[in-house]
């Protein structure tokens, strides 16, 4: 593994200097290290780029890592990762990506993801996204996410995009069993020219299955920023879609948030707020000794974290 | 530690709200400044922490001019100001203000001493987002605390009793007692409730953007229960001649 893939690893993840228990390390289209454990099995995919992480039944308390990083310009990594997830297993994984081009070529990670759940495992998600390197080339990542969820199951993503990042195109679909839940807390931060969208597709198949997705994004500069989201409530079911959005400089955000409901039990909600930083928040903090710039960091900050 | 001299301010459209101010406030004791409604509490409050800037006049704090300093400046000067509306945060905790106000970290201990004196325990809100899941007499409590955990040289309060329930009040009153004994730092408290009257050093009355009346509490007090204070307003004035 070259230097730039540990500091990205670093950045991404709890990364220092090894990982323990089961890991695959992506690097530049290449794998640089692989470990599977006793209850976690990893092995190269058959047809496609990429690897298949089966997860035994009954596992608890383990994580596995699985980040991916792009560390030179003129490389266009697409990659297919399919998670099995046996039943009552309850695991934590660490996904994330760092692009890094010092180049003027574009470097992107086009990760596809797949999860499939057995009833009542759980499971949660961690991503971490950075862009870092001072060539013009394109530091692109557009990862994909397609969510099984049998009954009873639940996973939790908790998504991050720390900055530099040119453009990001995020799809996120998820189908759910009886009692299945999926809660997402997304965070983007965009700044000078860059564009992100994410999109979100959920169907709440099973009885009493429930959806709860808050995404807090911050767009400085020039940035561009979509959030699409569509619930689909096709039993009673219960789904929660929150945008909030905060615009600093010339930064734009466009929230559509959908519902579509096709039993009468399903109860969907969502909520989207787009707005500069209240002058009122800035005015507290600075009784309290903040300049109007710490202030504001400081707010950014805390409705990031 | 703080005089007022001669200060007005005007809102853009041009209406005067205060109309030439002179005050002294001494350190460590508790002045409490009350009024009608509308006739210039808050915005005196605001001008003194650089919330809004006077339109003339001085304002000197410690022996230093500060007319012309802002909010931030004089909050590190040693000014703390307690909203009488407090905002909230998406994001930050009940934690990161009081630290944010503190400016170090605070251990379960001191987070404790401070929320229980606005009646709160720090086990149920110190993790707590300063969001709509918040009350509003539990997110005036905060704000309070806020301003306690900054130990100013001068805090004002902005009708710090405003939504907040009976016990909590007491509670608060007995803060206040509590810091003036301590002769930790002024306070400034603007306020209509009598039990905090009844426990000031200092009452000031204004209306109509000027110092009615200012004296010992012993002085003030009675002639404000007697119901004087209606001859501050217009009504009150055609009434009384």
């Amino acid at each position: 593994m070259n230097d730039m893939t540990k500091q990205l690893l670093s950045m991404i993840s709890d990364f220092d200097e090894k990982f323990e228990g089961a890991f695959n390390i992506r690097e530049d289209s290449g794998c640089a290290g692989r470990q599977s454990s006793a209850n976690i099995k990893i092995t190269d995919k058959k047809d496609l780029p990429g690897i298949e992480i089966h997860i035994k039944p009954g596992t608890k308390g383990e994580k596995v890592y699985i980040p991916a990083c792009v560390t030179h310009g003129d490389v266009n990594d697409l990659v297919y990762n399919d998670f099995y997830v046996g039943e009552d297993a309850d695991v934590v994984i660490v996904a994330g990506c760092g692009v890094h081009s010092d180049s003027h070529a574009e470097a992107r990670h086009n990760g596809i993801h797949r999860f499939f759940l057995e009833k009542n495992a759980k499971v949660l998600y961690e991503e971490k996204h950075i862009g870092t390197g001072n060539g013009k080339g394109e530091k692109n990542i557009d990862p994909v996410t397609d969510i099984f969820l049998a009954d009873d199951a639940v996973m939790e993503m908790d998504t991050v995009q720390l900055g530099g990042v040119d453009k990001s195109l995020r799809k996120t679909s998820a189908k759910l069993g009886a009692r299945a839940k999926l809660i997402v807390r997304e965070r983007i931060m965009t700044d000078g020219e860059e564009y992100a969208k994410t999109d979100f597709d959920v169907s709440m198949d099973g009885e009493d299955s429930s959806v709860d997705l808050i995404s807090r994004s911050v767009a400085k500069g020039h940035s561009y920023q979509e959030f699409l989201s569509t619930l689909n409530g096709k039993n009673r079911c219960s789904g929660h879609s929150e945008c909030d959005a905060i615009l600093v400089d010339n930064g734009t955000v466009n929230a559509a948030p959908a519902l579509e409901a096709s039993h009468v039990d399903a109860a969907l909600i969502h909520e989207a707020a787009i707005g500069k930083i209240a002058g009122e928040q800035i005015l507290k903090l600075r009784s309290l000794g903040l300049t109007e710039e710490e202030a504001q960091d400081r707010i950014i900050q805390g409705f990031l974290k | 530690m703080l005089q007022l001299k001669n200060i007005t301010w005007s809102i853009p459209d041009g209406d005067e709200i205060i109309k030439g101010i002179d005050l002294n406030l001494d350190e460590g004791k508790l002045i409490v400044v009350t009024g009608p409604n509308g006739g210039g509490k808050t915005s005196l409050a605001k001008l003194i922490a650089g919330i809004e800037t006077i339109s003339s006049g001085n304002i000197i704090f410690d022996g230093e001019d500060i007319t012309n300093l802002d909010i931030t400046e004089r909050a590190k000067c040693g000014i703390a100001f307690a909203f009488q509306q407090p905002v909230r945060f998406k994001g930050l905790t009940v934690r990161d203000l009081l630290e944010l106000a503190s400016d170090e970290p605070l251990s379960h201990t001191e987070a404790c001493n401070l929320l229980g004196r606005v009646g709160l325990c720090a086990n149920n809100y110190l993790n707590r987002e300063l969001n709509a899941s918040l009350s509003g007499g539990e997110i005036k409590r905060i704000e309070i605390a806020s301003v306690l955990a900054r130990k100013a040289k001068l805090s004002i309060f902005d009708e710090p009793e405003a939504g907040i329930d009976l016990w909590s009040f007491s509670k608060l009153v007995e803060t206040f007692e509590d810091l003036r004994k301590q002769q930790s730092g002024t306070l400034l408290v603007i306020s209509h409730q009598e039990r905090i009257l009844s426990i000031a050093d200092k009452i000031v009355v204004i209306a109509d953007g000027k110092v009615r009346s200012a004296g010992p509490r012993e002085e003030i007090l009675p002639s404000l229960l007697k119901d004087e204070m209606f001859k501050f307003c217009p009504m009150g004035k055609e009434e009384s001649k």
